[in-house]
Order: structure tokens, then C-alpha cells, then sequence
């Protein structure tokens, strides 16, 4: 693939026909930095954080307050909500991903999003996945990852997803005076501890061990959501209830961290953000998104010097990554993912908006609901997850779909040279969109054309 | 209870099996992972355990609520059918197993578990798919239930995967000029094929499953391995089995989904079932005490299960560590005392009739010499 395409697909979320291909590709990667917008139009009407928790704890109140009967009523009200407020923000994701002049930026949003992953499979977390992405990740991802980390980690989803916002410090005032009058008292959890240093920061098996984990729960117990008392900090995100959290000095990967309330945890997640296994950790996942499954080692290594250089700038991280011949490679060695394949998709066909529930229903029946990732791991970065018997016919079976839709007012053959451009589009695919029978079939050869299932 | 109790012992394996055998099997092997950790404490619950209910706490079973096995263990009330089953000798359950795997990660778990090797990522392909490379039949036996093709079944043989869709089938035509475009292309032309193959064993059944209805998603599985021509060997995922808060009401649901499916999967195959053996496994188990939220989190050993008319069940195998703190591993897990390779070796060479002594080292190349597990199929 030439570097246009490149630019625009491997980089990109693809190319749109109403925009020419760029004549500088790198120049026009980097200068989205400066373009890119954390909170576009399409975002504007998707309910954002603060709100959503305002949201969860009336129902909390509202749930103490009730007599027990009515009770799973008000839950059930909350939910669908929760469910609403869901399919309104992955409608609002896909409209940016549709709309954006930044699509390189934009695929920076859902690589970090899918790092710091979250699954409305839990349905605690099924109202707050799009707050997540609208104001921890999409804020952060130029900044320094330290500050995304703690964006993400404090965030309510992940607070809730990995059991954090319930977890007591067995030693704390709270688990004291329970143990006291002999209540049975809700404890330590250790799921966000352990998943922040396997999947968030130093990558698994990196020499950390279960004592550090069960360790940095203890210093992480008090983080937790904003009290449900009325006029409690109506903006707050985010709490440190002291009552909850352990006391003592703690000690993590052979570092001890004195007693210090918040600050504890936090001192132990600046050290894991800047840690040099953090580093390859990144390096490895970024360049494995970007250029290949088994990335090579010179271009892992080139961005891991980078992150440890900058103590993690992201911004700097990305102009390495660009900046290397690796990664504008001709072979497409990526099968795109059923989002990447969605989105690319709908953009060839110069689409700038889908209906919030019809976006919903298409990233299911393509494999990848939106924020519903089977594990806190997030959805695999690798070509055989995707790369599929299944998974290709469902493909073709959408490109039939979105085909019927355009309804003949599109020109596959006009439309196949702007998407894959500068020789990108294969004579093969070109003569298959020639033969069809209609215009519809030739769309659809388009979308499910071997250069255009990878990138 | 006994500390050293092994029940259904002594009869190993009699005569050795040939490992490439020549006739093409009528036995069906299923494969139903279990993603997350799920907590064998609470499946098969060691209630005669004296550490069992107070290490529990409120996560303990009510003995009075299990559905007893025997003198020591009982089933979670949610495995209704499952104890049915186990009446009529088609079950067997096997407590304290765990993969080589001792660490606490999911995903190295998971690719442990599905790969065959001793550590994470050692091995590249699946044991599903190198099991598949020593049987006779040619391609197009094995087939897992899902979009994507896991991690068990990746590797040299083609495998096929299949799930219920709700787009709309594709016309005839565009079928046929995608199945060109695709002719030069290796990789894309294998998995179209695999697909359409897989669509048309579909077609005859009746429209597709809904995802949600684990009992729908077994008899669709049956759909396909009941069929004479159909595949042999599948896999099934489930996942959510990660209890680390709320685990009562979660851990029923999940359980009583795979009850629904076990009992879908029997009745959907008919009499095909005395053919079929089930393996259910996961990744590794889950702490012995409750954690402070209501759940328990990553541990060690686990249970798993072979069901099906084949087997020759009503037993529960468990060389027993106890659960008093003396006997955990690390303090916190149940010490595995069984291997699940050497399980899944006699499983898969007994349905095959297979040698274990050969068949374990194409399936797992870093085991070493395994101890042999007893009998486990109806001769």
C-alpha cells in the first residue's frame, strides 16, 4: 500500500470520498494533533460523567429511601436508563468516528479505550461506559499517560467494573468498627489492583508478584464514587473516603510507600506509569495495533526508549511511531476489526451519521459490541481473533445491507480509486466491481475486497 | 473426610489404543470452556469439609439447599439436570484440577489452558486443532460456536466457527462473486469456504439461536454435530464466570445456564448422545475464602467435568487436599492435586481411541510423563 492509503487506512479509519487523499501522509497525521477536538458536535448530546453519577446515586438514595417492594422497581428504571444513556453514546462514537477531520487521533481514542477497557457486560457499569470514554479517555489521549491512567483508573466505570468502589481496608475505620459489632464487613477486593499492573501498566509477568498485588489493593482501598448525601460535591467524580482505607506504610515491588491516605495509591500508580516495564508494555501493544501482530523488535524498542526518554508524552510516543519506516510497511499485515471494518466502512460510503440503535445492532452482529469486551483485557489486537469463517460472512452479509441502503446512488467504480487510493485498489477487485451485475453488488465487492478487510 | 480419598480408582487404561486409528470415529467430543475462573468450590461443594463452610462465610452453600452426590461433595442447586445425569451414570466430576499454570492472570490462564503448553504463549497453535491433526478424518470435522475461532482450535487444520447472525443471508450472486474475489487470496479463500459450509449445515435447522438461551445454543450445537456428516469435535465458550463481588445470584445464573445448555446439547443429539463426551474446564479456580465484596478472587485449583452418554460417570474423582489453611496453596487456593492435561489426554484418547502415551505429547509437548487418570468412557 502506498503511503496515501497508508495514511489513511492503517493510520486512519479510512478515507472518505469528499476528502482528497494527503499529499504530505506523515505531516497530515501530525498535524491532527493540533486539530483534534476532545469533545466534538457528535459527543454534544451524550449525557456526560458527573450527570451520570448524579444519576446513580438517586437511584441509591432513592433505593434506601423506598419501602422494600418498590425497590427492584427503581433498579429496574435506573436500567433502562443506563441502557439508554448507552446506546445514545455509542451512536455519539460513531458519528465522531464517521464525522471527525482527526481519524487518526480518533483511533487513538479507541486504542486507549480498549487499553483501559470497561464492559457493560456488568451492568453497574452499562450507563457510565460512554461517560468513560467522553471525559477520561478522549481529554487525555495526547497528554502523559501518567495523567490518562489516573483519569481512567478514577474514573466511576472502572470503579465499578473492577470491584474498586467496594473494597474496605480490612484495618480502616469502617472495617474496625464493623468487625467491633460483629457485622459481617464487606473487605478487601484486589481486581483493579491486579489488572492495573497486568493489563494497564507493566504488562503480565513482569516480575510482579501476589503480595504486591494483594499490597496495592490495600493502598487503593478509600478510592471509591462520590457519597450519595444530598449537595454532596454535585460535580465530583471521584472520592477518597478515609474511612475506608487501610493504614499502614505499604510496600510494592520492593518500594515502601509511607502511610498518606490518597496519596499512597497514587505515588505507587506514578511509579508504575513511568516504569520502564510500562514502557515495552505500551510500546508493544501500540505497535502491534498500528503495524503488525509480532511487531518488529527494532520499532517496540525505538517506542519504548521514547516513553521512558518523555516519562510517557504521548505525543512523543506518536511521533515515533510515525516517524519509523516500519510502520508504513506496503504489506498490509492487519485484518481490520469488526469496528475498524464498521466505521471504514460507512465512511467509504461518505456516510456521516448512523441511528444510535442501528449502531448498536451492527458492532453486535459484526463481534464487537461497543464497550462489551468479554474481559477487563479488552478486545484482542490480533488478526486471528477477527479472521474468522463467521466472522467474514457476517461481513459480507452487512455490505449487502449497507449496499441496499446507498440505493444505487453511489459509483462503486468512482468510489473504489478514492478510498484505496495511488494504486492501493487491486486490478482484481477493480474488474470484480466492473463485472457486477449492479450497483449495489459492486458497493458490497467493495467493502469486502481483500485490501479493504485489512489496513 | 479423608484426606487422601481417591474414588474411582485402579482401573487404568487396559489395552493400548492405536494413535492414528484408520476408521473415522462416530464419537463427538465437545469442548465447553468456562472464561473467568469459575468457582469449583461452589459447583462441586466439598460440604463435609469442616473448612469449607466457615472459610465461605456467607458464599457457603447450605448443605440442606445442595443437591449431595455422596458423602463429601454435593452439586450447586442450580445443576439440576447436571445431578440427573450423574443418576444415570453419564456424568463425572473431578475436584482439585488445575493446568500447569500457577499464576493468577486470565488470559495467561486461558492460553494455557487452550494451547497445551506449560506457560503462557510457550505453544502456538491449540491442543483442539493438533488433537484434530491426528485423527483420520480429513478437514471439516470440528467447528466452534462463536464469531471468532478460539485459541484451543487455532492452528494448521481448518477449523470452522458459527453463530447465530441477525443480518440478512446474502444473495446467491453476491455469494458467488465474493467466492471469486476471494480465489487467490489463501487466507480469505479457507475462511470462506470454512463459512459457507458451515451456513449450509445451518440452513436445514430451522433459523438460528438466540445467543442469551444457553439451552437454544446447545440444541443448535447438537444441529450440527448430530448430523452424519457433520462435525465431530466442537468448542463452546461461556464466559462471565469472574465473580469477584456479588457471586450468589451471578454464580446461579451462570450455572443454571450451563445445566440449560448440557440439557439442550442431550436432547438436540437424540441418540447421538451415548456417542458424545463433554468436557467442561476452566482456567483455574477461584480464592477458598471470600473476598470482602461478596465474591472471591483469581485462585488455583478448580473443578472440571466430562458428561455425556459415553461416559462412564456417577463418580467424582478427588484426591482431596482439604481446605483447612495448613493445606491451601500459597495460603488462599485449593491446592490442585490433578492434572488437567493428563485428564484431557485420557479423555480425548479414550473418544478416539488414541494411545495417551502417544496422543500427550502432540497435545501437550511440554508435559513430560503424565500419571494416568482412570478409566473414563464406557468401553
Amino acid at each position: 500500500m502506498n503511503a496515501p492509503a497508508t495514511a489513511l487506512n492503517r493510520f486512519g479509519l479510512g478515507a472518505r470520498p469528499d476528502e482528497p487523499p494527503p499529499d504530505d501522509p506523515p505531516r497530515w497525521l501530525l498535524s491532527q494533533f493540533e486539530e483534534y477536538e476532545p469533545l466534538p458536535p457528535a459527543w454534544r448530546s451524550a449525557e456526560r460523567t458527573p450527570a451520570l453519577v448524579g444519576a446513580w446515586l438517586a437511584q441509591q438514595r432513592a433505593v434506601r429511601l423506598a419501602p422494600e417492594g418498590q425497590r427492584s422497581g427503581i433498579r429496574e428504571a435506573y436500567l433502562r436508563q443506563g441502557r439508554d444513556a448507552h446506546v445514545m453514546a455509542v451512536g455519539a462514537r460513531t458519528d465522531s468516528a464517521l464525522q471527525t477531520g482527526t481519524p487518526f487521533v480518533e483511533r487513538l481514542v479507541h486504542f486507549w479505550s480498549n487499553h483501559f477497557a470497561v464492559s457493560v457486560d456488568k451492568l453497574l457499569v452499562v450507563g457510565l461506559a460512554g461517560g468513560f470514554e467522553a471525559d477520561a479517555i478522549r481529554p487525555n489521549v495526547l497528554g502523559r499517560f501518567e495523567d490518562l491512567l489516573l483519569a481512567a483508573v478514577r474514573h466511576p466505570a472502572m470503579l465499578l467494573y473492577l470491584d474498586q468502589a467496594q473494597s474496605v481496608g480490612p484495618g480502616s475505620a469502617a472495617g474496625q468498627r464493623a468487625a467491633a459489632r460483629q457485622q459481617r464487613v464487606r473487605g478487601l477486593n484486589e481486581n483493579l489492583a491486579r489488572e492495573i499492573l497486568e493489563l494497564h501498566t507493566l504488562g503480565v509477568r513482569s516480575g510482579y508478584t501476589q503480595a504486591d498485588v494483594t499490597e496495592f489493593a490495600r493502598a487503593l482501598t478509600g478510592w471509591t464514587l462520590p457519597g450519595d448525601e444530598p449537595g454532596d460535591g454535585a460535580e465530583a467524580t471521584f472520592r477518597f473516603a478515609p474511612a475506608l482505607h487501610e493504614p499502614g506504610p505499604r510496600t510494592v515491588l520492593g518500594r515502601r510507600y509511607a502511610d498518606g491516605g490518597e496519596q499512597q495509591a497514587r505515588a505507587i500508580l506514578h511509579d508504575l506509569a513511568t516504569a520502564p516495564a510500562t514502557a515495552r508494555h505500551i510500546a508493544t501493544k501500540l505497535a502491534r495495533h498500528f503495524v503488525a501482530d509480532d511487531p518488529p523488535p527494532a520499532l517496540v524498542q525505538r517506542l519504548a526508549d521514547s516513553f521512558v526518554r518523555t516519562g510517557g508524552d504521548l505525543t512523543s510516543l506518536y511521533r515515533a511511531l510515525v516517524a519509523s519506516p516500519e510502520a508504513w510497511a506496503s504489506a498490509q499485515a492487519k485484518f481490520k476489526s469488526p469496528w475498524e471494518w464498521g466505521v471504514s466502512s460507512l465512511r467509504a460510503m461518505g456516510r456521516r451519521e448512523l441511528p444510535p440503535m442501528q449502531a448498536t445492532n451492527l458492532m453486535t452482529q459484526l463481534g464487537q459490541p461497543v464497550w462489551r469486551p468479554g474481559s477487563p483485557a479488552g478486545y484482542a489486537d490480533l488478526s486471528a481473533t477477527w479472521a474468522a469463517p463467521d466472522a467474514l460472512i457476517r461481513r459480507v452479509e452487512a455490505a449487502q445491507r449497507f449496499a441496499q441502503q446507498a440505493g444505487g446512488a453511489l459509483d462503486a467504480r468512482a468510489l473504489a480509486t478514492r478510498v484505496l487510493p495511488g494504486g492501493a485498489l487491486s486490478d482484481a477487485t477493480a474488474g470484480a466491481i466492473a463485472r457486477a451485475d449492479s450497483g449495489g453488488t459492486a458497493l458490497a465487492l467493495l467493502l469486502v475486497a481483500p485490501e479493504f478487510l485489512r489496513r | 473426610m479423608d484426606r487422601r480419598r481417591f474414588l474411582g480408582s485402579a482401573t487404568l487404561l487396559a489395552a493400548p489404543r492405536i494413535l492414528f486409528a484408520k476408521a473415522a470415529t462416530e464419537r463427538r467430543f465437545v469442548f465447553i470452556i468456562q472464561r473467568g475462573a469459575a468457582d469449583g468450590l461452589n459447583t462441586l461443594i466439598p460440604y463435609a469439609d469442616p473448612a469449607y463452610a466457615s472459610a465461605r462465610g456467607a458464599l457457603a452453600i447450605d448443605p440442606a439447599s445442595a443437591l449431595k452426590l455422596d458423602g463429601s461433595f454435593a452439586l450447586h442447586p442450580s445443576l439440576g439436570h447436571l445431578r440427573t445425569l450423574y443418576a444415570a451414570g453419564q456424568a463425572t466430576l473431578f475436584h482439585a484440577v488445575a493446568s500447569p499454570y500457577r499464576d493468577r492472570s486470565h488470559f495467561d490462564g486461558q492460553n494455557v489452558l487452550e494451547t497445551g503448553g506449560s506457560a503462557p504463549y510457550q505453544v502456538k497453535d491449540g491442543w483442539m486443532n493438533r488433537l484434530l491433526g491426528v485423527l483420520p478424518r480429513e478437514g471439516k470435522e470440528a467447528i466452534a460456536f462463536s464469531p471468532a475461532v478460539p485459541m484451543a482450535f487455532r492452528g494448521a487444520v481448518p477449523v470452522t466457527s458459527y453463530a447465530p447472525s441477525a443480518l440478512p443471508q446474502a444473495n446467491e450472486d453476491l455469494l458467488m462473486r465474493v467466492e471469486q474475489l476471494y480465489a487467490r487470496d489463501g487466507q480469505l479463500h479457507a475462511l470462506w469456504s470454512s463459512a459457507l459450509e458451515a451456513r449450509g449445515m445451518a440452513g436445514g435447522m430451522g433459523g438460528g439461536a438466540n445467543r442469551q438461551d444457553a439451552g437454544a445454543l446447545g440444541r443448535m450445537a447438537a444441529g450440527f454435530l448430530g448430523r452424519a456428516d457433520g462435525p465431530r469435535i466442537a468448542m463452546i465458550e461461556t464466559g462471565g464466570w469472574d465473580t469477584h463481588s456479588g457471586q450468589a445470584a451471578r454464580l446461579a445464573a451462570q450455572l443454571r445456564n450451563l445445566d440449560h445448555m448440557l440439557a439442550g446439547l442431550q436432547e438436540g443429539l437424540g441418540p447421538v448422545w451415548d456417542q458424545t463426551v463433554v468436557l467442561v474446564a476452566t482456567e483455574f479456580g477461584r480464592t477458598v475464602a471470600a473476598n470482602g465484596t461478596g465474591g472471591t478472587d483469581h485462585g488455583t485449583g478448580a473443578m472440571a467435568m466430562l458428561v455425556g452418554g459415553a461416559v462412564d460417570g456417577g463418580r467424582t474423582v478427588a484426591d482431596w487436599p482439604g481446605l483447612s489453611a495448613a493445606n491451601l496453596l500459597d495460603g488462599r487456593d485449593l491446592k490442585p492435586t490433578l492434572a488437567l492435561d493428563a485428564l484431557i489426554t485420557a479423555a480425548c484418547a479414550e473418544s478416539f481411541a488414541l494411545e495417551p502415551e502417544r496422543l500427550s505429547p502432540v497435545l501437550f509437548p511440554h508435559g513430560g510423563k503424565r500419571p494416568l487418570v482412570p478409566r473414563l468412557l464406557r468401553s
